[in-house]
């Protein structure tokens, strides 16, 4: 027994020390560039800040990389209670169901519409948001926000198909191979009501904003007859079915896409020539919140180009910001995927806006019974 | 023969149950994030690890709110049980029902029926979900089982010692903390005990009743799994599972030697 | 006055336990603006095969935890005394893990490039689908529940009295013929709390059907769990279904006791 004692604090002494060693492995970031007297205006008054964010959406510190979290903390003085969600409808269930009290969340285009026509996001101060100069015209004033009052763009980006080349040998193909028989259990599908509609609804030839009954009804019916063929329904656990080769195809954000794609030689990324959704994420401010300053602030923090480049570097999406754009290297702004051009972008993609009430429920509804029924 | 096949049987039983375990703790060590193949050793996710904010901070969360919630329980709880154990046989089925109904009920209902409940109240009283939220809810679903774990010691009580103690001048409460409560003792530690790691180990209430700025280590590991899994994961598991064998074998250890000591006293 | 003593606990459990039940039955029985409504109830009902499939899921499992649970009990409680203690130590240790991890665990084995089809590839069968399966749900469940199985079990026959054993079989009966007369019908306390706790959690649970089951397996648990905090948000059918789910499993639980004639005093619980 005491042997075994032994070797476990052997074992505890190995790992402290390991953490000792190489415990300071991050980027170190330089904030000389930044406005420090702005950013200690909180610094000993104790704040805390309520952040939601998606799942693999931030720069956090692994792998050598910046953690803006951390960074924050230090330069401000601030604590950040940082959460997780993994689509915008749990981020609503969230706030709607959970007495929530956040201070900073980052929904999608149509969700903004809805919080904001709910009563839920408060308008910003831009004031008290100097770095909000640095976001490129183009992402200003777009529908779910046309007059710029109560959202910052975090980031942008495109849905696409991620697949892997050992067992998919040819890239042309679109959103039909997700109904592909050869790819039975084999393939992935998004687990969440919008996305998933916006591909059966692509393939109708629909508005992927449509609100009609019977259009929605049919774009239903497409994804129950998907289903026998589809081998689980995912949203960031893609990540590593995808790397592990556990699936052939998955649709998935194109940022995600880049990222796995660096690290995965045998993974592609295929942007279907029919079409596909335009996102763009932004940050908010939830009535909810009493630490406006302190939001401002962090929002503030994560438009300087510096973090920008920290985030868009860890995520892979497309940025907003014009200067952290000048900062990346060119092969990111020209790997084909991040940044399209603009003839695309015109007339092949399409931004969700929010549906009306009654079509918004029976969407919710239909999504329900399609993830239950056999 | 039959006794080959009964060590076959527990065999099997035992590496049914370690495999998974075991390749968790093999993986905490693999060089790449692969979960399938081997690559090379590393203690590189253990730094990872520690040095992981919001793990940490959730442990901490999770440790105030075990801490907390099976204190409060263990106090409520043992009144509780020298409360009913002297009820009418009527009102105490009644009480002992009532105390079952969390233990019996699903966790999913609890937590859901708990989270309606908070938030009721959250909005009009202007309280947060987070700390309260979790501390009350874990007391909700602690307290039976110290409850459970303390009515045998009383049954088992000798009634005429507290009136022994009443006749020789003991007041009330002066009878229940020197001849009742070291009397049900054993009884309150193991309350205390199962209390504890239900709390620690809690994931579906407090995922329905934690708020959104607070969240416990459970919760936590539920979202790791949700996103690109990191081995961090796996060195998360080692650590706990390490963690639990030595506090379960000092635990073993010391009952056996007082176990011993107790026969040598008897003999 | 001595009963007083219990009376913070009944008033907490009044708060805290009865209240909250009342207020799912009341969100069950209406609509968002507050109204009386059977909507939720009736819409509940299109749910039968989820039902259906999430009491058949947890039946199967709660039968082959016991039948694993049964000899392995029965296998602790006959050793000697002085090994069973470490034994049941072995036994119950993977159960102090965090039940994520464990389910977690089982994940990365059953994949398609997982380890048991790499392992199964080197010897040149496979690659199964082991991931994303009914079976693979099933396995969670027994794997994550079946010490609730183990301990009740273990513990009533440890109780059993050995000699009325060896009585029966200086008597003439067999070893089988004992176990079948004695040991069972001794056991059964055991049998019936091994049961409500493995079905009870395995008939709510909405993590295994999530991490295990891929895309046709949403169980009753995860159904609930949507509609409070997952994609469609919806707390009053999300009461509906946990109303009726409480109900089934009430009705479960009578059917067992039905079964249970001992005296309560003498139920194991844990």
């Amino acid at each position: 027994m005491k042997k075994i004692i032994a070797l476990f604090s052997a074992f505890a002494v190995c790992v402290s020390l390991a953490g000792c060693g190489t415990g300071t492995n991050e980027a170190a970031l330089d904030v000389s560039g930044m406005d420090t007297e702005y950013y200690s205006q909180l610094s000993d008054k104790g704040v805390e800040l309520n952040v939601a964010n998606w799942g693999e959406y931030i720069s956090d510190g692994s792998e050598g990389s910046v953690d803006v979290i951390a960074e924050f903390e230090k330069l401000t003085g601030i604590k950040v209670n940082y959460t997780t969600y993994a689509t915008n409808e749990e981020l609503y269930a969230k706030m709607r169901a959970g007495a929530a009290d956040y201070d900073i969340i980052i929904p999608s285009d149509y969700m903004i519409s809805k919080l904001h026509n709910e009563g839920m996001l408060q308008d910003i101060d831009f004031g008290k948001i100097p770095n909000y100069e640095n976001i490129d015209d183009k992402y200003k004033n777009l529908e779910f926000d046309p007059e710029n009052k109560y959202s910052v763009p975090y980031f942008w980006g495109t849905v696409g198909l991620i697949y892997d080349k050992n067992q998919i040998t040819d890239d042309n193909f679109g959103w039909e191979i997700l109904w592909d028989e050869k790819y039975a259990d084999n393939l992935l599908m998004f687990d969440n009501p919008r996305d998933a509609f916006a591909i059966a609804q692509n393939i109708l030839g629909q508005s992927l904003n449509s609100s009609d009954e019977a259009e929605l009804r049919a774009a239903a019916d497409k994804l129950r007859e998907q289903k026998p063929l589809v081998q689980a329904y995912v949203m960031d656990e893609v990540f590593d079915k995808m790397a592990a080769s556990e699936a052939a195809v998955a649709p998935y954000y194109a940022g995600d896409a880049v990222t796995l794609m660096d690290e995965n030689e045998h993974l592609g990324f295929v942007i279907p020539k029919s079409g596909t959704n335009l996102f763009v994420d932004s940050i908010c401010i939830p009535k909810t919140s009493k630490n406006i300053d302190a939001a401002s602030m962090f929002i503030n923090f994560l438009l300087e180009p510096e973090i920008g480049l920290a985030n868009t570097d860890a995520v892979g999406y497309s940025t907003p910001n014009k200067n952290t754009f000048e900062l990346l290297d060119d092969d990111v702004k020209n790997n084909g995927i991040s940044y399209l051009d603009d003839d695309f972008l015109n007339n092949h993609t399409e931004a969700f806006s929010v549906l009306p009430d009654e079509a918004d429920k029976l969407m919710s509804e239909l999504w329900t019974s399609i993830r239950s029924g056999e | 023969m039959k006794k080959l096949l009964k060590y076959i049987y527990l065999a099997l039983m035992i590496v049914f149950l370690y495999a998974p375990i075991f390749v968790l703790i093999v993986f905490s060590f693999n060089s790449t994030k692969s979960h399938s193949v081997l690559s090379g050793f590393t203690l590189k996710w253990y730094t990872e690890l520690f040095s992981d904010r919001v793990i940490m901070s959730s442990l901490l969360t999770t440790i105030i709110v075990a801490v907390s919630a099976s204190v409060i329980s263990t106090i409520l709880g043992t009144f509780a049980a020298y409360g009913i154990n002297s009820m009418s046989k009527i009102s105490k089925t009644v009480a002992l029902n009532t105390n079952n109904i969390p233990i019996i009920n699903p966790e999913i209902v609890t937590g859901v029926s708990l989270m309606l409940l908070f938030v009721f109240f959250a909005a009009r009283m202007h309280f947060k979900m987070g700390y309260i939220t979790l501390i009350i809810a874990h007391i909700t679903f602690d307290t039976p089982y110290v409850v459970l774990n303390i009515m045998p010691k009383f049954r088992q009580m000798d009634k005429n010692l507290v009136d022994a103690a009443e006749d020789l001048g003991c007041n009330g409460i002066q009878a229940f903390f020197k001849v009742v409560l070291p009397d049900i003792f054993p009884g309150v530690i193991s309350g205390f005990l199962m209390a504890f790691t239900f709390s620690l180990d809690d994931f579906i209430v407090s995922y329905f009743v934690s708020g959104t700025s607070v969240q416990t280590l459970p919760i936590t590991i539920y979202s790791m799994t949700r996103k690109q899994v990191s081995p961090k994961i796996n060195a998360l598991s080692t650590i706990i599972f390490i963690v639990v064998l030595i506090v379960l074998v000092t635990k073993n250890v010391i009952e056996n030697n007082r176990d011993k000591k107790l026969k040598l006293n008897n003999e | 006055m001595k009963k007083l003593t219990s009376a913070p606990y009944l008033l907490w459990m009044a708060i805290f336990v009865v209240v909250p039940l009342f207020m799912v039955a009341y969100f069950a029985f209406t609509d968002q603006s507050g109204a009386f409504t059977l909507e939720n109830i009736i819409k509940t009902g299109q749910y039968t095969p989820i039902f259906v499939k999430s009491i058949a899921f947890a039946a199967i499992s709660t039968a082959i935890c016991l039948l694993l649970a049964y000899p392995l009990s029965y296998i602790l409680s006959t050793m000697k005394v002085s090994y069973q203690g470490t034994m049941l130590l072995i036994i119950m240790l993977p159960m102090w893990m965090n039940f994520l991890l464990r389910t977690y665990a089982w994940q990365t084995l059953l994949g398609n490039n997982g380890i048991i089809n790499n392992l199964l590839g080197v010897i040149g069968i496979g690659p199964f689908k082991l991931l994303n399966t009914n079976g693979a749900v099933i396995l969670g469940m027994v794997y994550d529940y079946i010490p609730f199985m183990i301990l009740p079990l273990y513990t009533v026959m440890a109780k059993i009295d050995k000699s009325i054993i060896e009585a029966a079989e200086d008597l003439g009966c067999s070893r089988i013929q004992s176990i079948i007369k004695i040991t069972v019908p001794l056991s059964i306390p055991g049998i019936i709390s091994g049961i409500t706790m493995v079905f009870v959690p395995a008939i709510s649970t909405f993590i295994i059907s999530k991490m295990l089951g891929g895309s046709s397996n949403l169980l009753i648990g995860d159904l609930i769990e949507m509609q409070f905090l997952g994609n469609s948000y919806n707390p009053n059918l999300g009461a509906g279904i946990a109303f009726v789910l409480m109900i089934i499993i009430l009705i479960v639980m009578a059917v067992i006791n039905l079964i249970d004639k001992s005296d309560s005093d003498d139920k194991v619980l844990m």
